[in-house]
């Protein structure tokens, strides 16, 4: 872990913070007697979800085989990227190293899975290797589709204009180059999202609501136009929040398009197209914000794990939404971005699906009923300015679900909310990767 | 949130500052307070006059306090957005400066111990 140190803060300073850090510091299950077992246990990624659990697995079985597969050396801290595409964090914050958060006597593979064969309980690798299993866990994240926007490629990004901060730490990184000649200059400025589920939902809102607030902050706000535009009818999934949303963007003079699907760029001619109700819309841009689609990665798209009826074009992986175990084949759990359930593809629902899938593994090898259940949580915190957010957290029933409710009130703009992603999220992020949060 | 141990709370600690750190300002923590105690009851009193000079960096250690931690978050003032925002900034300027009074009272404790004339 090469980060640690890197938020340094006063210890007095700190000590007010300590409600700050609550917010996002939730314990886990209370840990059981450690069980012997023989089990094969395999997990397809060494994410926030793979990482988490295989330490908490650990902790909780003796004996058991459990085995990682991921071909990525880097582990992403991906709630960072926003901060990284803003200016206020450098690339590094978010990268470490996969390895350094595993724990001892767990096996990692550096390949990707190839196939996926539930019947014969078996997953290949890249590298060829075969691998039985008892218990299988899927959590390979998701992939950006940038292929599906037409004239866009990942190397424009950070020149002409064009940020994507969602590809990770370098092109964030570019994303602020161009963004950041867009606070200097001005001109109109075109805030995507894209028509498919995605990762934190928040995250294009939030990058909409920073760079307007640094570009108000550089005294430029007045030479730009700024404008959301996205597919969907709401500026957000919890219907109170898009509503919030909505007058902070009244509020900020932050135009939308809603029902925009963008398409197509022309980078040279600087010029976006989007599909409307009525056609093909042309948007002239100075910067633009691309995300692109995001689905299942092809490997369980193509091992029959995904959805037949829903979601049908983006493969997300069939499982109860309680119990995040797969509704066909009982060996295998779904975990983080490439669940097929309605919310939670954010690391904060990653902390809440962890003790699920590690209690319904638990609970198979001891032969007993599991009893935690995933309902939905999922927690954002909406930076609406460098120096505050809104700590936004739901469930399934798009009820807000607040962790200090009346003391830290959901849908205000504040400071100490701002406070706990800038200090304490990455903190508990890690203390979560080594399932002790 | 789901439930909050003190074990969950010291994790978030050791990776907020590293694990070395944060125990090291533990130690730190804790030396300055027993010291604190050990001048105490070294001499049977507290000295007004030292505790007077503590007072005076008080304010000190409470706008140090708030105006480092907005420095390292990249806020300001002007962020305060609610209650909440107010209490919490109140609770780190006050931390701020009992732990400067502690401070300066138990360093000059140390290095000047009490005269016999020394009042009481």
């Amino acid at each position: 872990m090469t980060q640690k140190n890197d938020i340094r803060l006063d210890r007095r300073g700190f000590l007010g913070l300590a409600a700050g850090g609550a917010a996002l510091a939730a314990a886990g299950a209370v840990r059981g007697e450690t069980i012997k077992t023989s089990a094969k246990i395999v997990i397809i990624g060494a994410g926030a979800g793979g990482t988490s659990l295989a330490n908490r697995l650990v902790a909780r079985l003796d004996g058991a085989e459990i085995t990682l597969i991921d071909p990525r050396k880097a582990h992403l801290y991906q709630p960072g990227l926003s901060l990284v595409a803003a200016g206020l964090k450098p690339a590094g914050y978010v990268v470490s190293d996969t390895k350094d958060w595993l724990p001892t006597g767990v096996t990692l593979v550096q390949e990707a899975a190839a196939e996926i064969d539930p019947e014969a309980q078996t997953v290949s690798t890249s590298g060829g290797t075969t691998l039985d299993y008892d218990f299988l866990v899927v959590a390979p994240g998701l992939v950006l589709d940038h292929d599906a926007i037409e004239g866009f490629s990942l190397d424009m990004v950070g020149q002409n204009g064009i940020g994507a901060l969602y590809a990770g730490p370098e092109y964030a990184a570019r994303t602020w180059q161009a963004a950041q000649k867009f606070t200097e200059e001005g001109g109109t400025g075109l805030f995507t999202r894209p028509e498919t589920e995605m990762k934190c939902a928040g995250a294009p809102l939030k990058h909409t609501f920073l760079i307007e607030d640094l570009a108000r902050k550089a005294g430029t706000r007045s030479k730009m136009e700024v404008r959301y535009a996205a597919p969907q009818g709401g500026l957000f999934g919890v219907p109170i929040v898009a509503e919030k949303v909505r007058m902070i963007f009244g509020e900020r003079g932050i135009e939308t398009s809603m029902k925009h699907t963008l398409k197509s760029i022309d980078a040279g001619a600087k010029r976006a197209t989007f599909e409307t109700a009525d056609g093909l819309q042309d948007m002239d841009y100075d910067y633009i914000h691309i995300i692109p689609p995001q689905r299942a990665p092809e490997v369980i798209r193509q091992s029959g794990l995904s959805w037949a009826d829903k979601w049908t074009d983006q493969g997300w992986v069939e499982c109860d939404k309680f119990t995040l175990r797969h509704l066909r084949y009982d060996s295998i759990w779904a975990l983080g971005d490439v669940a097929g359930v309605p919310k939670g593809k954010t690391a904060a629902s990653v902390k809440w699906q962890v003790p699920v899938v590690e209690d319904g593994i638990v609970s198979a090898i001891s032969g007993t009923d599991p009893t935690e259940r995933y309902n939905g949580y999922t927690s954002c915190p909406m930076i609406t300015r460098v120096g505050r957010a809104m700590l936004i957290e739901f469930d399934y029933n798009n009820d807000l679900v607040p962790s200090f409710p009346g003391v830290i009130a959901p849908l205000e703009e504040l400071w100490i909310s701002w406070l706990m992603k800038e200090v304490a999220l990455k903190a508990t992020y890690n203390a979560m990767l080594r399932g002790r949060a | 949130m789901k439930e909050m141990t003190l074990s969950t709370l010291i994790a978030v600690f050791e990776e907020i500052f590293g694990r070395g750190l944060f125990w090291t300002l533990v130690v730190a923590a804790v030396l300055v307070t027993l010291a604190y105690i050990y001048v105490l009851i070294r001499d049977r009193a507290v000295s007004w006059r030292k505790f007077l000079t503590a007072q005076l960096a008080m304010p000190f250690g409470a706008v140090l306090a708030v105006w480092f931690l907005m420095w390292i978050t990249h806020s300001s003032l002007t962020d305060i957005g609610g209650p909440i925002d107010v209490i919490v900034m109140l609770g780190v300027a006050v931390l701020g400066a009992v732990g400067a009074a502690i401070l300066v009272y138990t360093v000059q404790s140390l290095l000047r111990p009490p005269q016999a004339r020394d009042d009481i």
